[in-house]
């Protein structure tokens, strides 16, 4: 069930040169853990978004793996060093094979 | 979009449903689910990769004491040097919880996500230095109302 996915980034709009920001990510999913049943007993198959990237023009910032233990919603916390102008690049993985992308531009002031 | 929205809403009310079984009824659930997964120990030692593993100073793991709701569990990490960080729930279901590993730009190498906690137990977070150094750190969280399943 990939309807209704939508990410929710925070990042500043601007930073000074190599300033350390705070990056906030949200994104809306089930995260089915697989350990769950239905009320027939027969139990509702693992959906969950198990990769996460983020990079800034082209160079990894983090890169996340996650396991069904992971609560609906998942939220991320982090930073990220800033040399230049340019662009967050947030990408998720979906079990389904599906990718959800999200850009955000920061200008070094 | 409106039919959308029905299997929406029907999706919903089964989530709450589910949510409202005792918890009795939640533990056989998850029971019979022991596939042959990974050990609490496995992981580590996967991750490690054969490194000794050390409890000490350089990672701190922020957990609460007492989590009301397993199902949604504010976990920090700060690991400072770190270039990978594994989170363990060795009483989940699938142990791990996620890995962080950490690219040039990190502005350091600490992270908050929210985790789903099976039952009371203990919450690790592992760090992999540069210098291939492994070092653990452990917190034990009680659980209220255990998250549902995994």
């Amino acid at each position: 069930m990939a309807d209704n996915v939508k990410p929710r980034v925070r990042v500043p709009k601007t930073a000074s040169k190599d300033e350390v920001i705070t990056i906030k990510t949200l994104i809306s999913h089930q995260m089915e853990s697989g350990q769950r049943k239905d009320k027939d007993g027969k139990v509702i198959p693992r959906s969950i978004i198990n990769r996460m990237t983020v990079e800034f023009n082209g160079q990894s910032v983090l890169d996340m793996t996650l396991e069904p233990a992971i609560s609906t919603n998942p939220y991320v916390e982090f930073q990220a060093k800033v040399p230049e102008s340019g662009e967050f690049k947030f990408t998720w993985y979906d079990d389904d094979g599906s990718v959800y992308e999200d850009v955000q531009k920061i200008e070094v002031a | 979009m409106n039919s959308r929205r029905r299997t929406m809403l029907v999706a919903g009310a089964a989530g709450i449903a589910l949510a409202g079984l005792p918890l009795r009824v939640l533990a056989q659930a998850a029971a019979p689910a022991a596939q042959p997964e990974m050990t609490a120990d496995q992981w580590v030692a996967e991750f490690a990769g054969g490194a000794e593993v050390t409890d000490g100073d350089g990672v701190t793991l922020t957990a609460p004491e007492i989590a009301e709701n397993g199902n949604t569990v504010p976990i920090s990490v700060d690991a400072p040097g770190a270039t990978e960080i594994l989170l363990v729930a060795s009483g989940n279901p699938v142990p791990g919880v996620a890995k962080f590993t950490f690219g040039p730009l990190a502005g350091n190498q600490a992270v908050s996500t929210r985790v789903r906690l099976a039952k009371t137990q203990d919450v690790m977070a592992i760090a992999k230095f540069t210098d291939g150094k492994v070092v653990r750190a452990k917190s034990n969280v009680k659980v209220t109302i255990g998250g549902c399943g995994g």
